[in-house]
């Protein structure tokens, strides 16, 4: 057991305790901050496992811009500052599937790596990952910022009820009386 | 570094996620668990990363990359999706959803008006 191995340990253990508080807590925006301490220690993991790129994207991405628009979403549906009691379904099922997909793929995990050690390789730099995604990767990059650009203008045409809206909708909008006027009117 | 430690890490974290997928009944919560279960993939990309030795060095980084984009994307058309669910129905519990919409009645109208 090296430093490594007791730092990715209590570091996972960090991940796991706060994530199942995140899962069971009451009071929803206290589980949005637990989630920001499950995603930190993960970067951590990261950090320890010589992913600096991906630490800091994921301390960028996830902890900057993913909790902060979980945050405004617990805000704009108007959630309740206390503990609320009407979160949870009853949770046998949930349970008994939750547990067994963890144990189950902790098991096939533990089972296939054993107490193997591997050499972790020298710190990685933003130059070696960047060289992959504009060499060998470079088509999904592409196709990946199409997919945002979709999901952006998605979320835009969600978010504005008056376009997108079929034509039968705007009619019983704008007046049904109208409209069954009209078909009185050629009948 | 014993690479077990953090594959059962991820493991877990997957199945907090699920738990919590199945368990929340708001909308914003089930996110919050999609985004662990997400994690838990990543973790395992970046591990399997630094143990494996691949063809191509340093794909499951950028696979991870591609991942934490794939999750940014989702939770903003996916909070859209809430929002406009909580502006239709003033709740955002999801079991209170029907999934079968019943027919609005202004649909009827040009029916009858190519009679």
């Amino acid at each position: 057991m090296t430093g490594t191995d007791a730092l990715l340990l209590a570091l996972g253990a960090l991940a796991v305790g706060s994530g199942a508080l995140a899962v069971t807590t009451r009071h929803l925006v206290r589980a949005g901050l637990y989630l920001v301490l499950c995603l930190a220690a993960v970067a951590g993991m990261y950090l320890v496992l010589t992913a600096e790129l991906v630490a800091w994207v994921q301390v960028l991405i996830y902890v900057g811009a993913v909790v902060v628009l979980l945050l405004f979403a617990v805000m704009l549906t108007r959630a309740p500052i206390g503990a609320s009691t009407d979160l949870d379904r009853p949770g046998w099922p949930a349970a008994l599937i939750g547990g067994g997909t963890g144990l189950g793929l902790a098991a096939l995990l533990v089972d296939a790596y054993r107490w193997s050690s591997v050499p972790l390789p020298t710190a990685g730099s933003a130059e070696r990952i960047g060289e992959q995604i504009f060499g060998s990767w470079v088509l999904p990059f592409e196709v990946l910022s199409v997919l945002l650009l979709a999901a952006l203008v998605g979320a835009i045409i969600l978010s504005r009820p008056d376009i997108g809206r079929s034509p039968v909708d705007q009619a019983g909008v704008s007046g049904a009386d109208e409209a069954s006027a009209e078909g009185r009117r050629s009948r | 570094m014993r690479p077990v430690i953090p594959y059962v890490t991820a493991a877990l974290l997957f199945g907090l996620g699920t738990y919590g997928v199945l368990r929340r009944r708001n909308a914003v919560l089930v996110l919050i668990a999609v985004e662990l279960m997400l994690n838990a993939v990543n973790l395992i990309l970046v591990t399997a990363d630094t143990t494996v030795r691949s063809q191509l060095p340093h794909g499951g980084q950028v696979f991870a990359l591609f991942v934490i984009v794939l999750a940014a994307a989702e939770v903003g058309v996916g909070l859209a999706i809430v929002l406009q669910l909580y502006r239709l129905r003033a709740s955002v519990a999801v079991d209170e959803v029907p999934l079968a919409e019943p027919p609005p009645a202004t649909a009827a109208t040009p029916g009858e008006a190519d009679r």
